[in-house]
């Protein structure tokens, strides 16, 4: 089987006046029908724009500048923008990370949402209508009719994402870009998204790109992650083996980084230093500078290699039999 | 709804009556009218009977309660120099003044815009630049030479459109205008797009500073990512949200417009309101200029009230809001 989407060595650039920022410089992953793929790393990891960048919606000065997108088959990265415009919202949707943001404050909810049904499919209005209507029960809205009629600041935050999400399901699209879409909103209201989208996900045999800087929340949904840095890929492989095993010294700071389960008063981990700047990248391996392990033969840049059974990482020095790395790391 | 309606009533009653003391007391410092009404070989006798006609020789306060009064029933006196009520005369130029202002704002709404948006939409190319350009002139050639200019090239030069005058007038409903006939046109136009292009630059800038602040919202990117057409994204999506500050701005524009076509009116000997007040200020017709000032006044507080309605109709949150409180 061919998988659904495949995304091979993207470039994402963006042309400043100070110079070319490789927002995402590298970035490879698939994902098959009805998979959901966890798309992890630090603010400016370039994973936003690699979301973009599927559905050709970088903004200039930035673009794609190399690499594949095989969408099904297609090649999205150069392709022209009607042919693009037919796939967003049809058979790839998004949803954005600020639900109090993406929708428009002077246009009522029934608007946006039939003229979605309308940009790709010749309906009548009643029918575009009944579409949006079942759409909001799918995600649990109660009293659609009189939430059809309502603006955007009548809601919540929570429900102006589940309103997000059900204009993102409108086509039944084979693929949702998700950015972060519970970032912004109250943890009992996240869990309930989370588990609104994971069930509509399954339903439907939609697939999913969970951008997020949360592993915590990730780890639970995803059946695959990759983890970015520096707008590379450095880690990919089966959420539960890259959770519990990482290979990349960059996830096992990740992970460490995570508060969950520690004994009270511990001392919480850190990664230390901070993301490099785009525009002023180190040599070698990005992480060298921040990496416990790094040395001069990090200063070539190391290519995503596959060093255990379907685990993928950029690293010159992978923790590759995490016990005996651990136990030589508490020695030194 | 209603009791925000009420209450932005009695806002305005207020800044009439306000203004109704300010201008009385500011124009009666103004000279001695009866200095220029009577002959100079006139006797102490006539002047003294023509002071006490005009109600001159009474205290300031008594004057102004007896003109407080008389404009309530809708009489701001008699003019000095035409002899007849000074409401009658100015009424009697407003059509043309309203006319004119009218036309002149649709130009710049329907030239203003387009070129605005359009410059929003592509600031760094050469037409968004151009635009840009363009109405950095509109905003600071002086207005009454950029009429003269208007006229030496259109009227003079290429002789396509009369250099000034109203023209020709058919009557609607009992009110002469000029936008009905070809010829009414011709004389309307040069004028309108004098008293316009201020207003167009002013446009112009507005519509381009809130397009591209509107296009980096999430809602355009959404808006994207749902496959709307680019037109549908600019007309609907963009356009709705760029009109709430025009339509705020436009109302009080559209005040002064009607208040201040005085150089235009002057340039191009547009027989409205304005050209009315210089007359009557250079002969000190205390009554027309009062009158003149009082209906600027209503005239504006009215546009002003019905843009704050018209906000309420255009932006959804303001219309909420106001019913809660």
């Amino acid at each position: 089987m061919t998988p659904l989407l495949q995304v091979e060595d993207l470039r994402t650039h963006f042309f400043t006046r100070d110079g070319v920022a490789r927002a995402v410089d590298g970035v490879s992953f698939t994902l098959n029908r009805g998979e959901v793929l966890g798309l992890v790393g630090e603010s400016g990891s370039g994973k936003t724009v690699t979301g973009f960048s599927l559905l050709g919606l970088v903004d200039p000065p930035g673009r794609v500048v190399g690499g594949r997108i095989l969408f099904d088959g297609t090649d999205l990265a150069g392709a022209d923008e009607a042919r693009l415009r037919k796939l967003r919202g049809k058979r790839i949707a998004m949803i954005f990370q600020d639900p109090m943001m993406t929708l428009n404050p002077v246009l009522r909810i029934d608007t946006q949402m039939v003229e979605t049904v309308l940009a790709h499919d010749r309906v009548s209005r009643a029918e575009a209508l009944a579409r949006a209507r079942a759409a909001l029960v799918q995600v649990g809205i109660s009293a659609p009719d009189e939430r059809l009629a309502s603006y955007p600041h009548q809601f919540s935050g929570g429900m102006r994402q589940r309103v997000a999400i059900a204009i993102a399901l409108l086509h039944k699209p084979d693929l949702i870009i998700a950015d972060e879409p519970t970032t912004a909103l109250d943890v009992t209201i996240q869990a309930q998204i989370l588990a609104e989208i994971q069930k509509l996900c399954r339903e439907t045999g939609t697939a999913l790109i969970w951008i997020t800087h949360d592993l915590a929340v990730v780890s639970g949904l995803a059946d695959k992650l990759a983890v970015m840095y520096a707008g590379r890929v450095v880690e990919t492989g089966e959420t539960s083996a890259v959770i519990t095993a990482p290979v990349h010294p960059y996830t096992r700071g990740l992970i460490g980084s995570v508060p969950h389960g520690k004994p009270h008063r511990s001392m919480l981990q850190q990664i230390g230093g901070m993301t490099p700047s785009l525009l002023n990248l180190p040599k070698g391996c990005m992480f060298r500078p921040r990496c416990p392990r790094g040395d001069d033969e990090c200063l070539a840049e190391p290519a995503l290699r596959e060093w255990l059974p379907g685990r993928f990482a950029r690293c010159v020095h992978p923790h590759l039999d995490p016990h005996l790395d651990d136990a030589k790391e508490r020695v030194s | 709804m209603i009791v925000y309606l009420l209450r932005r009533v009695g806002q305005s009653i207020l800044a009439v009556v306000t203004m109704a003391v300010l201008v009385f007391i500011g124009v009666y410092a103004i000279g001695n009218p009866v200095d220029i009404l009577v002959s100079p070989e006139a006797s102490q006798a006539e002047i003294r009977a023509t002071i006490e006609r005009l109600g001159l020789d009474k205290p300031l306060w008594e004057q102004f309660l007896t003109f407080a009064g008389n404009a309530l029933r809708g009489d701001l006196g008699t003019s000095f120099v035409y002899g007849r009520p000074a409401v009658e005369i100015i009424l009697q130029r407003l059509p043309a003044t309203f006319e004119l202002a009218f036309v002149a704002l649709l130009i710049s709404v329907l030239i203003g815009i387009p070129l605005g948006v359009y410059a929003g939409l592509k600031p760094d190319s050469l037409g968004g630049r151009s635009v840009m350009a363009g109405s950095i002139l509109g905003f600071s050639l002086p207005n009454f030479w950029q009429g003269m200019i208007l006229i030496l090239i259109f009227a003079v030069w290429l002789g396509w459109l009369p250099a000034g005058g109203r023209g020709p007038t058919v009557e609607l409903l009992g009110i002469p205008v000029s936008f009905l006939t070809p010829q009414g046109w011709a004389y309307l136009l040069l004028p309108a797009l004098n008293l316009a292009l201020f207003k167009m630059a002013l446009v112009i800038r507005l519509a381009r500073a809130n397009t591209r602040e509107v296009c980096l919202q999430d809602y355009i990117k959404f808006a994207r990512a749902k496959g709307l057409s680019p037109r549908r994204i600019v007309f609907v999506h963009v356009m709705k949200n760029i009109m709430i500050p025009i339509v705020t701005v436009l109302g009080l524009e559209l005040g002064s417009m009607i208040a201040f076509a005085i150089v235009t009116e002057t340039v191009f000997a547009w027989p409205g309101m304005g050209k009315l007040l210089i007359d009557s200020i250079n002969l000190l017709d205390r009554p027309v200029i009062v009158a003149y000032l009082m209906l600027t006044v209503v005239i504006i507080v009215t546009i002003n009230l019905a843009v704050d309605i018209l906000y309420s109709i255009l932006d959804p949150r303001v219309r909420l809001s106001e019913v809660k409180g």
